[in-house]
C-alpha cells in the first residue's frame, strides 16, 4: 500500500478490506467510463467534468507529489505542480466553466429547448 | 407565421441537431477504434498463449484428511526454525501470539495472526519437546499450552525431555519434527525410524554424504513416512513453472543458473546469543556429541551453540541452508535427480569473523545425460537479487529463487530473439523477445498477467506466503499438513526420502569439492562419491 498523507488511513482501510477492494475497484472503472462517455458526447458534461475533478483529486490526494514523501513505486518525479492528474484536474474544471457541450453536444438540445 | 418564416425556423431546428448531435460520430469513431483494439489485443494474447497454457486454476487444497486420527507429535529442536515448524502444525508461544496480535490491530495489513489463526485444525497434539537449551525448551511447552491457536484449546499438552531418546521411548507419539543443527539430524532420523515414528527433518537432510546414505536405508527400510523440509514443494509458483517447463515453452534447456544474494550479518548466520544461554542452561556436551572437533564450554562454544552454521563442525554452511532451497525447488520444476559431477570453489571473504565455511560460494553441477548444467552462486555480502534463470533455446524463466531474494516474485518467461519455437510470432511482431510472454504473479487472480493493478501489486510482496484459491497460507503449514496428511493415508509426501536423497547427495558432492578441491563424481551403482 502506497498511500501517503491525509488520505493513507482510508486508503489501508479499503486495502485491508476485500469488499471495499472490490467495490473501489468497481466505481473507478465505471465511474471513469462513464465521465469519459459523457465528455465526448457533451452530455451533461458540466457534471462529469465535476466528478472527474473529483476522481483525479482524490489520486492526488490519495499520494500527493510532497517534498519528503517518498514512494516505492517508481513516480514521475515530484511535480508538485506539474503533475498529470493536477493538469487534469484543470482541464476539467476550464470544461466545467466554459461547457463546450452546450455549444456542440448533446447538451445542446436540452438547453435549447428551453 | 409566413411560409418563409417557417422555413427559416425548421432550417435551425435542423442546425441546432446537427450541432447538438455532432459529438456522436466522434464518440462512434471512438467506440470503432476501441473495439479494433480489444480485438487486436485478445487475438495478440491468443496467439502468445495458444498452447502454453493449458490448466489455469492453482491447486486446490485437499480437505477432509486432518479430521480422521488424532495425532501426537513431538519436537526435537525447538529453535526459531522449530518454533516456526511448530506453527505450521498450529501451535505458537503466548509471546508469539500476543505479538503479531499486537501488530494486527496497529497496522491493518499486517496479517500474520490472520493467516495462523485461519490455518487448518490439524487435528494434533503437541506432547513432546526436547531441546539442549532451557529457555527454548520452556518456550516448546508453553506453545503446547496457549489457546490461542486454530481449532482452540489444545487436547494434550506438552513435556519436556532432557534427551530425544526419552522423548523417542514415549510410545504415545506418533511423529517427530526433527529441527536441531544439521549435525543430529541422521542419528535422530535414524533412531526415530527404528522406533517406528515418523519424520518431518529439516533441511539440510545430514551433515555428511554418509550420513545421507544412512538415513535413507533406514528409511526405506522402516517404511515410516518421512517428509524433508523443503516448503517451497507447496508453492504454488513452482508447481506452475513445472507446467510450463514440462509443456515445452523453454525449448531444449542446457542452462541453469540458481543464485543466493544475502547481506546483513543475521542472512550470515550471526544470530544473537541468548543472554540466558550458560553452562546451566544450555547442555553443550550432548550438543558437541557427534560433531568431530570438539571444545569445552565458554565464551566460543556459546558463539558456536547459537551461530552453529557457521562451523563444517554441525553443518555445511551455504550448502546445506541455501543451495539446498533452490535445488530441491529446480528438482521439483525439472526433475533433475542427481548430478554426474559436481565441482565448487569459494571463500571465507567478507565474514572473517572465525567461521570455517565460505561466505562466497560457486559450485557448478552437470548432468550429461540431459545436456545440462545447473550453477549454483552465492554470496553473503551483497543484496543485488538474481534470482533463478532456466535459460532455454526459446524462452528463458527468471524466478524469484528461494533463498535471499530474488527480483521476481513467482516468475516471468520472455522469449528469446533466437528462438526457433516462436519464430514466426517474433517475425510477426506477436512476440516481442524484449517484453515478457508469460508472467506469474502469486496471488493475482489470474496468471497471464493482466490482473488489476491494485491486487498484482500486493501479491508482488513476500514469498513467505502461497496462494490457494486466492487465500493467503503459509507454505511451512501447507508442508507440515502434506505430511499429517500423508501419515494418515499411508501415501508419499512432496518431498519424500527420494527426493531427499537428491538433495542430500548433491549438496554434499558440491561441499566435498570445496573440501577436497577437486571434481566429485556421483557413482549410482555403488553409492559413492569419487
Amino acid at each position: 500500500m502506497d498511500s501517503k498523507w491525509v488520505f493513507s488511513g482510508l486508503a489501508e482501510t479499503i486495502a485491508s478490506n476485500p469488499t471495499l477492494l472490490t467495490i473501489s475497484d468497481f466505481v473507478n472503472m465505471w465511474g471513469l467510463t462513464l465521465v469519459g462517455v459523457s465528455l465526448v458526447l457533451g452530455l451533461f458534461s458540466r457534471y462529469s467534468a465535476l466528478v472527474g475533478m473529483g476522481f483525479v483529486m482524490l489520486y492526488y490526494l490519495f499520494a500527493p507529489p510532497f517534498l519528503g514523501l517518498e514512494y516505492s513505486r517508481p513516480g514521475e518525479g515530484s511535480y508538485l505542480i506539474v503533475n498529470k492528474n493536477l493538469i487534469e484536474a484543470c482541464a476539467l474544471w476550464v470544461m466545467y466553466t466554459f461547457p463546450t457541450g452546450h455549444i456542440i453536444g448533446l447538451d445542446r438540445l436540452f438547453t435549447k429547448s428551453n | 407565421m409566413s411560409e418563409n418564416n417557417k422555413q427559416q425556423s425548421n432550417d435551425l431546428d435542423r442546425r441546432e441537431l446537427l450541432k447538438g448531435l455532432a459529438t456522436v460520430p466522434v464518440f462512434g469513431l471512438f467506440l470503432s477504434q476501441l473495439w479494433r483494439k480489444i480485438r487486436r489485443d485478445t487475438l495478440k494474447k491468443s496467439n502468445i498463449l495458444s498452447g502454453l497454457v493449458q490448466e489455469k486454476s492453482a491447486p486446490a487444497i485437499i480437505k477432509g484428511l486432518s479430521d480422521s486420527k488424532h495425532l501426537n507429535i513431538g519436537i526435537i529442536g525447538y529453535g526459531g526454525r522449530g518454533g516456526h515448524l511448530v506453527r505450521g502444525a498450529g501451535f505458537a508461544t503466548t509471546g508469539w501470539t500476543n505479538t503479531v496480535a499486537k501488530n494486527a490491530r496497529e497496522n491493518k495489513l499486517d496479517k500474520q495472526f490472520k493467516t495462523f489463526m485461519d490455518q487448518e485444525d490439524l487435528n494434533c497434539s503437541l506432547v513432546g519437546v526436547c531441546d539442549l537449551f532451557d529457555v527454548r525448551a520452556e518456550q516448546g511447552l508453553d506453545a503446547s499450552q496457549n489457546e490461542v491457536r486454530p481449532g482452540g484449546k489444545p487436547k494434550k499438552t506438552a513435556t519436556r525431555y532432557r534427551h530425544y531418546k526419552d522423548l523417542l521411548a514415549n510410545d504415545d507419539i506418533d511423529a517427530v519434527i526433527i529441527a536441531t543443527p544439521d549435525h543430529w539430524h541422521s542419528r535422530i532420523t535414524i533412531d526415530a525410524a527404528r522406533a517406528g515414528k515418523h519424520v518431518y527433518c529439516e533441511k539440510g537432510l545430514t551433515r555428511t554424504f554418509e550420513e545421507t546414505i544412512k538415513v535413507y536405508d533406514v528409511v526405506k527400510e522402516t517404511g515410516i513416512t518421512f517428509q524433508l523440509g523443503h516448503q517451497n514443494r507447496q508453492v504454488e509458483a513452482n508447481e506452475k513453472a513445472k507446467q510450463i517447463v514440462q509443456q515445452g515453452l523453454l525449448g531444449t534447456i542446457n542452462l541453469v543458473e540458481l543464485t543466493t544474494n544475502r547481506n546483513s550479518p543475521w542472512g550470515a548466520w550471526v544470530w544473537g546469543i541468548h543472554p540466558e544461554g550458560n553452562a546451566q542452561t544450555i547442555d553443550w556436551d550432548t550438543f558437541q556429541e557427534p560433531a568431530p572437533n570438539k571444545i569445552p564450554f565458554g565464551e566460543e562454544a556459546l558463539k558456536r551453540f547459537f551461530r552453529w552454521r557457521c562451523w563444517f563442525d554441525y553443518g555445511t554452511g551455504l550448502s546445506g541452508d541455501l543451495l539446498s532451497h533452490d535445488f530441491d525447488a529446480i528438482n521439483q520444476i525439472m526433475d533433475l535427480g542427481i548430478p554426474k559431477y559436481s565441482s565448487s570453489t569459494g571463500g571465507i571473504y567478507f565474514y572473517k569473523d572465525g567461521r570455517d565455511v565460505p561466505d562466497v560460494w560457486n559450485a557448478t553441477f552437470e548432468y550429461p545425460d540431459k545436456d545440462l548444467t545447473v550453477l549454483y552462486s552465492a554470496s553473503l555480502s551483497s543484496n543485488e537479487a538474481r534470482g533463478n534463470r532456466i535459460m532455454g533455446h526459446d524462452a528463458t524463466m527468471q524466478m524469484g529463487g528461494q533463498s535471499g531474494g530474488g527480483s521476481v516474485h513467482g516468475f516471468i518467461v520472455t522469449a528469446d530473439s533466437e528462438s526457433t519455437q516462436y519464430k514466426e510470432r517474433l517475425e510477426q511482431g506477436i512476440i516481442n523477445s524484449k517484453y515478457p510472454i508469460y508472467t506469474y504473479s502469486p496471488g493475482s487472480k489470474q496468471i497471464d498477467g493482466v490482473t488489476s493493478a491494485t491486487s498484482k501489486y500486493f501479491a508482488n510482496k513476500g514469498l513467505l506466503y502461497t496462494y490457494r484459491e486466492g487465500k493467503r497460507v503459509d507454505p511451512t503449514h501447507l508442508h507440515i499438513k502434506d505430511w499429517l496428511d500423508s501419515i494418515r493415508s499411508g501415501g508419499q509426501p512432496k518431498c519424500n526420502i527420494e527426493m531427499a536423497l537428491h538433495e542430500g547427495v548433491t549438496c554434499h558432492m558440491a561441499t566435498e569439492s570445496y573440501l577436497t578441491g577437486r571434481r566429485i563424481e556421483w557413482d549410482p551403482v555403488n553409492r559413492k562419491l569419487i
